[in-house]
């Protein structure tokens, strides 16, 4: 097995693993195999299991089945590209306040510690207020949520490292800052942001899901896993696989990705899980 | 060890007096420093919320609404005046506990001042709020300690294994799966907690059982295994060794050395719990239809009640900080030696 994936080998990482690529198939592959379209009624609202719909209908008569198997890829894209958002800003600044000796480092890191004195969903609130509830302001607020986060561990790494022999001779040898920083400081931060990327995944996840249950993100007749438990709420006792249904496929998605973070954290030697998913 | 120790004694007691004014210090530095970011954050919430140009009054009266009705509605609500004067004149409001009216109010008819609207539900969430984090607190230590003194046993796993699921779910999937369970299979509790105005939610205890279960298993995982991870760091170290050997009973070793001395972080770990709590509960009060404030937030949001808006983030915010602020000041005051530096 390559080194980079032995952490699939821990009983945890193995069971993610699984788990995680089981969710990722469903969303990705889901729609080419769904019986019915996500959007047009098959029935009344509500019906329990029958074999034309095996989950049962939802608030409109529209098919569970074809709507979670369409579902998925919203969450888990608009999640991925903010933590890849939240990354491109949170290196660049951290690279940058980790390795400046100058007034760049305070400045940097006071702004982040004002963006973090919001609460998440708060910050997430306040935007959709400003801006709409959009997919873009979704991506962009989760992004902006997590890049402090970001940047204040790059930048720890980036202290660390800075200090090293090599990072010396290489400012010795008068190389330019963006090849020290690219080239000798980059590649050994890279296990910092292993053993980090699950949890921002997680909790990318989980805002984008809740923002999107609050009815404050995605619109219908859009098909998301976390609008379908908002929408179907109201036939718990016609039809609870309607909630239960989005509800599990959210729920292993979360902790899957947990588990894998967890996992590849431990293999770095990095204890990312100790203030939980949500810090 | 005797003489070393007394020494000790006598040092921490001249050092005593100074400390007391440091704290005091410290603790007013904090304050200055949290209203400063209050500030900060009260700039940002009043940008973040009139980012696009249409503004409040075109919500109130709609698409369909003459340019003289706008410029009108404009004038009633404050909007025909330059930004920064409109942020001052909030800010001084705000300052003075008056949160201005309501975009609803004007589309009703009338001027509803944001207070009156909020009170109640403000104190709905605390009750909430204060009932969570009064479980939370010795759940956690208990389920924390339960984990480390059996590390490695059945128990551990299980407490961290569950804590490890539970804590990557969103509130959200947290209290559907609580509603399908005692609602839907087992018809014992309601699924939404409705409370009448002019009712306090503890009439009715019962719709507070879902809501709270819901928070805790939110905030309990995070918080248990920080409270393992402390303990089990405390209990290698040379005192509880040497507490051991001593023979002492397990049990002391356990509270009086353990346990004392993984308090201060796990005081940061409820902290950061009862500020996630903030945005925990936002969720959950809409979930369960719980007339607090955080429902109060999302359908003023709904609706872009601009002002609502801004002030009930101003309101959270300030508790945020607060929060922030008053755990600092305990963690300092159970380790005196974090006094010294710019803790």
């Amino acid at each position: 097995m390559p080194e980079a994936l032995r952490f699939a080998r821990s009983g945890t990482g193995a069971v993610g693993v699984a788990v995680l690529v089981f969710v990722l198939l469903v969303a990705l592959f889901g729609p080419f195999v769904a019986p019915h379209s996500p959007a047009r009624p098959i029935g009344i609202p509500y019906e329990g299991p029958s074999a034309e719909a095996l989950l049962g209908t939802d608030f409109l008569g529209r098919d569970v089945l074809s709507r979670v198997l369409w579902g998925g890829r919203s969450v888990i894209a608009l999640a991925g590209l903010s933590v890849l958002l939240a990354y491109a800003g949170g290196l660049a600044v951290g690279l940058a306040a980790g390795y400046s000796r100058g007034l760049l480092d305070p400045i940097l890191m006071r702004s982040a510690d004002v963006l973090l004195s919001l609460p998440a969903l708060l910050f997430l609130l306040v935007l959709v207020t400003g801006l709409g509830s959009s997919r873009t302001v979704l991506v962009v607020g989760v992004a902006l949520i997590q890049m402090p986060l970001v940047a204040r561990i790059i930048r720890s790494a980036t202290q660390t490292q800075s200090v090293r022999g090599f990072v010396e001779a290489a400012a010795a040898r008068g190389e330019r800052t963006s090849a020290i920083l690219g080239r000798e400081l980059l590649p050994n931060i890279v296990p910092t942001i292993a053993a980090d990327v699950g949890l921002r995944l997680t909790y990318a996840i989980i805002l984008v899901a809740s923002v999107n249950f609050l009815g404050l993100g995605l619109q219908p007749p859009d098909a998301d896993w976390g609008l379908m438990v908002s929408e179907n709420r109201s036939g718990l006792n016609l039809n609870p696989l309607a909630v239960l249904a989005p509800v599990t496929m959210i729920a292993l998605l979360t902790i899957a990705v947990n588990m894998v973070g967890d996992a590849v954290a431990r293999q770095q030697g990095v204890s990312a899980i100790e203030v939980g998913a949500r810090t | 060890m005797q003489g070393a120790a007394l020494a000790m004694t006598t040092s921490v007691a001249v050092a005593a007096a100074p400390h007391r004014t440091s704290f005091a210090r410290l603790a007013l530095r904090r304050i200055l420093g949290g209203l400063l970011t209050l500030l900060v954050v009260s700039a940002l919430v009043f940008v973040g919320t009139e980012l696009l140009p249409g503004d409040a009054a075109s919500a109130v009266l709609g698409r369909t609404a003459q340019p003289e009705q706008l410029a009108e509605m404009r004038e009633l609500m404050g909007l025909d005046r330059p930004a920064v004067e409109r942020y001052f004149d909030w800010l001084g409001s705000v300052l003075v506990g008056d949160l201005g009216n309501s975009a609803a109010g004007y589309a009703a008819g009338a001027e509803e001042a944001i207070w009156d609207d909020i009170r109640s539900p403000l104190w709905n969430t605390v009750i909430l709020a204060a009932i969570v984090v009064a479980l939370m607190i010795p759940l956690s230590l208990l389920l924390g300690v339960v984990a480390a003194t059996g590390v490695g046993r059945l128990r551990d796993h299980a407490i961290s294994l569950g804590s490890l699921a539970v804590v990557s779910l969103p509130e959200f999937i947290i209290g559907s799966l609580l509603i399908v369970v005692f609602f839907s299979w087992l018809d014992m509790l309601p699924p939404v907690s409705l409370v009448p105005p002019g009712t306090s939610p503890l009439e009715r205890p019962e719709i507070l059982v879902l809501p709270t279960l819901t928070l805790l298993g939110a905030t309990l995982a995070g918080s248990t295994r920080m409270v393992r991870a402390g303990m089990l760091e405390s209990l290698r170290s040379d005192y509880v060794q040497m507490a051991r050997l001593n023979g002492l009973p397990e049990r002391m070793v356990v509270l009086r050395y353990g346990l004392r001395n993984a308090l201060a972080p796990a005081v940061q770990v409820f902290a950061q719990n009862i500020q996630y709590l903030i945005g925990g509960i936002i969720v959950v009060e809409y979930l369960f239809n719980y007339p607090g404030i955080g429902k109060e937030l999302v359908d003023a949001v709904a609706i872009r009640d601009v002002r609502a808006v801004q002030s009930i983030a101003i309101v959270i915010a300030a508790v945020y900080i607060a929060v922030n602020i008053v755990a600092d000041l305990v963690v300092v005051a159970l380790v005196p030696r974090l006094r010294s530096g710019r803790a």
